[in-house]
């Protein structure tokens, strides 16, 4: 089981990466920052990177303002 | 004179933060105003870095006044500080911040105040910090557009990376000095937390 935001719960399966977490969850936002466990994903690597099972995910949406 | 101003620090602040330097990227609305807040706390060190130079349309939210007008952010907010603390140190580069900047401007931080406009620009600076400097925290902002809506500012913290705001709100809702000041704050807040709470270790890398 993975868990999102600290809210959300999806089921792990063997072999997840990033890009299915966020497919999974339905993520439309372009601009997220997206760390598994405390540590950083970067863009790049959502394809590949692999989630363990019981990981903490969280995705923050960056939104224009400053 | 430093031990007047910080008089209502608790004891051990005032030398903890003193010895603490803080980057700030960006010296707009939300940066101008962390840095103020962590001068007042008594930082030792900001390294400021901005390109622009403030403009009337600032002056809504952004710790500038009318006579700043047409000057370099970086060189009017120095100024500011060191109104409030005389021996701050303070090391300004008026230019725009790249990928590959970053690592020297802010080689001697030991935390990163991200103060953006554009979120693509927060979405390299997160990256490329944690790339840097996997060790040291940076604090974002995200979500700070238009008014009210306060109990919906809130601070989410994974790993190095703390994000303020209610990660929603962008400009197209305005950009209203009350709201702005307030997620700043909360950078500069937890900013002190996390420096106070690292101990006399100088950040790794």
């Amino acid at each position: 089981m993975l868990t999102i935001n600290e809210r959300d719960r999806i089921e792990w399966r063997d072999g997840m990466t990033v890009r299915d977490v966020l497919e999974a969850m339905g993520y439309s936002y372009t601009l997220i920052t997206v760390t598994v466990n405390g540590q950083l994903v970067e863009a790049d690597e959502y394809g590949h990177f692999p989630v363990p099972d019981e990981a903490q995910i969280t995705v923050f949406h960056l939104a224009h303002g400053g | 004179m430093d031990a007047e101003i910080f008089a209502r620090n608790v004891p051990g602040m005032t030398e903890r933060l003193g010895r603490a330097v803080v980057g700030i990227a960006g010296c707009g609305g939300l940066g101008s105003n962390a840095a103020v807040a962590l001068a007042r706390a008594g930082i030792g060190k900001l390294i400021l870095v901005d390109h622009d130079r403030v403009e009337p349309s600032n002056l809504n939210r952004q710790h500038f006044f009318a006579n700043d007008i047409g000057r370099l952010k970086v060189d009017a907010l120095a100024g500011h500080l060191r109104t409030i603390h005389r021996e701050i140190r303070l090391a300004t580069h008026a230019m725009r911040l790249t990928p590959e900047d970053l690592p020297v401007i802010f080689r001697e931080a030991h935390l990163l105040i991200e103060a953006f406009d554009r979120a693509e620009d927060k979405h390299w600076l997160i990256q490329v910090w944690c790339r840097e400097f996997p060790q040291r925290p940076i604090v974002a902002a995200s979500g700070l557009g238009g008014y009210g809506r306060t109990a919906a500012l809130a601070v989410r913290s994974a790993g190095m990376i703390h994000v303020c705001g209610d990660g929603e709100s962008d400009m197209s809702l305005g950009l209203c000095a009350a709201r702005v000041a307030l997620v700043a704050a909360m950078q500069a807040n937890v900013a002190i937390e996390l420096l106070m709470d690292a101990g006399d270790e100088p950040a790794g890398r």
